[in-house]
């Protein structure tokens, strides 16, 4: 008997094209001819520089943008416009400032018309996941970036996507908190597990973080290599394996470098 | 609602009063008989005021003009709604906007002589004009506020599964009420203004009818009187939405910077 494993996201054959403005200027291709597979429960990182098109790639697989060639599939279905099967966490947050803590985690499933002593229970515990229980009636502009995105996070993750996707997410922090932030994640998965695709320029957080990490090309965007991380969440810093990764990721990095100084 | 915050803030009002003491002395002493009935002292505006309070004349006019101010505020408010509508679709927006620029311009006074031919004089006629003063500052502020909503509110609400309908009532309208109620003060102050005007010309009561009345026999304090009342009920007005917004909203200040 085959048993046929239902990916949670397929991207085919997706290419991204933003016409001239009015005629000005020239058309951009952002992304060319992507294609990836994400299973389930996978922590897939997408890498590359500024402008090769990976928030791109992350807002037409959000369904924010329509793709001008390729599909996409989520659990099966294809994408054709946002949805709480594909929640995001945005790198400026973009938390609703007229709501509590408590309101902005519970905004999904008040859509979604949950009961309220559901919404309760379960804004309670993804609260406590993010360990955020103690400012749960505080608004946004009272708490610190970190914890402002670990709203962000539990208000995503409360509507139970089948793919978390997740836009630069710590880009905005300082360094201290962005480490904590990582860890804070892989705790986060460690009790919830989930599939997300994130979006980063940086190596060490794609290294940390992923299952997989898909490193893109310079402008149009293309799929450069797939590389499985040896232990994923387990990467201890500076062994062998782990700078033995980095060094490869490297270097397919700065070869796009030296393409565009070239070009 | 403290104006002043301590003792020291009473400082504030030395030159005030020393002007008010200059005034006092030179209706009295320096003016002639005539003079000073065009300009009466201090004291005897508030005597005017007195007189004026218990004969119960004062608040009937402000019970008057504040009825007409907040009834044409109900109508206005319809420019809550449109400008919603035209702040979230472009060809709505499109052909509304050519008639808002040509009517705004248009001082809600110069409107004056033609209502009074269509509504004649009273209520009907002052509302027309005050709603004129609320419509359009309430109107541009939604429309503008709708325009500048940061997009990701939009589309963090779109991918947690809400919808049209959905994504108006809950983010659109939450995200641009600060600035709508910034609209709703400035029309207030507008519209206060306006009919004061109004009731100039074409009221048989209110604020505007009183200093009006007051001129045809004479009585320069009551004129003052009045005056003083329709400064002190627009600066009320306008204190009383800031304090709420403040009260209601205490992230929205947090959204503006």
């Amino acid at each position: 008997m085959v048993i046929k494993l239902m990916s949670a996201l397929k991207v085919e054959h997706l290419s991204k094209i933003y016409p001239a403005l009015n005629g000005q200027g020239q058309a951009v291709q952002a992304l060319e001819d992507v294609s990836l597979e994400v299973n389930k429960n996978e922590f897939v990182s997408i890498l590359g520089h500024s402008g090769c098109g990976k928030t791109t790639l992350l807002n037409l697989i959000a369904g924010f943008e329509v793709p001008t060639a390729g599909r996409i599939e989520c659990a099966g279905k294809e994408v054709r416009e946002p949805g709480a099967d594909r929640s995001m966490v945005f790198q400026d947050y973009a938390l609703f400032p007229w709501l509590t803590v408590r309101d902005n985690i519970a905004f999904g499933l008040s859509i979604k018309g949950v009961d309220s002593a559901t919404i309760k229970k379960d804004v309670e515990h993804f609260a406590a996941l993010v360990g955020l229980s103690a400012f749960i009636e505080s608004y946004p502009h009272q708490l610190s970036g970190g914890m402002r995105q670990r709203v962000s996070i539990a208000r995503a993750l409360a509507v139970d996507p089948t793919v978390l996707l997740m836009d630069e997410p710590f880009a905005a922090l300082d360094a201290q908190n962005r480490s904590m932030m990582q860890k804070e994640m892989i705790r986060i998965l460690a009790e919830e597990s989930k599939t997300v695709v994130l979006v980063t320029h940086s190596i060490e957080e794609s290294i940390n973080l992923s299952d997989v990490i898909i490193v893109m090309t310079r402008r149009p965007g293309r799929v450069k290599k797939v590389i499985r991380v040896p232990e994923p969440r387990r990467m201890v810093e500076d062994t062998p394996s782990y700078l033995e990764v980095r060094k490869q990721i490297r270097d397919l990095i700065s070869d796009e470098h030296d393409l565009s100084e070239v070009s | 609602m403290l104006f002043f915050h301590s003792v020291k803030q009473l400082r504030r009002l030395i030159l005030l009063l020393i002007l008010l003491a200059g005034w006092e002395f030179a209706s009295r002493y320096i003016l002639d008989k005539t003079q000073a009935t065009l300009l009466p002292p201090p004291s005897g505006v508030l005597n005017g005021a007195i007189e004026l309070g218990f004969s119960g004349e004062l608040w009937k006019h402000i019970r008057d003009s504040l009825a007409r101010e907040f009834i044409a505020f109900c109508y206005a408010s319809v420019a809550i709604p449109l400008g919603i509508v035209m702040g979230c679709f472009k060809w709505v927006n499109e052909q509304v906007d050519p008639i808002i620029e040509i009517l705004r311009p248009i001082p809600p006074i110069a409107w004056i002589p033609l209502s009074i031919l269509w509504f004649g004089v009273g209520n009907t006629q002052n509302q027309f004009i005050i709603f004129l003063g609320i419509f359009f500052p309430i109107l541009l502020n939604t429309i503008d506020a709708v325009k500048n909503i940061e997009p990701n509110l939009i589309r963090a609400a779109r991918c947690l599964g809400a919808r049209g309908w959905k994504v108006i009532t809950r983010v659109v309208l939450r995200a641009a009420l600060p600035q709508i109620v910034t609209g709703i003060r400035i029309g207030l102050g507008v519209g206060w203004m306006a009919l004061v005007a109004a009731e100039l010309v074409g009221a048989n009561s209110g604020l505007g009818f009183l200093i009006n009345d007051a001129r045809t026999v004479l009585r320069t304090d009551y004129i003052l009187d009045g005056m003083l009342a329709i400064g002190l009920i627009g600066l009320t007005l306008d204190r009383l939405i800031r304090y709420a917004a403040k009260k209601f909203m205490p992230w929205s200040r947090a959204l503006n910077a």
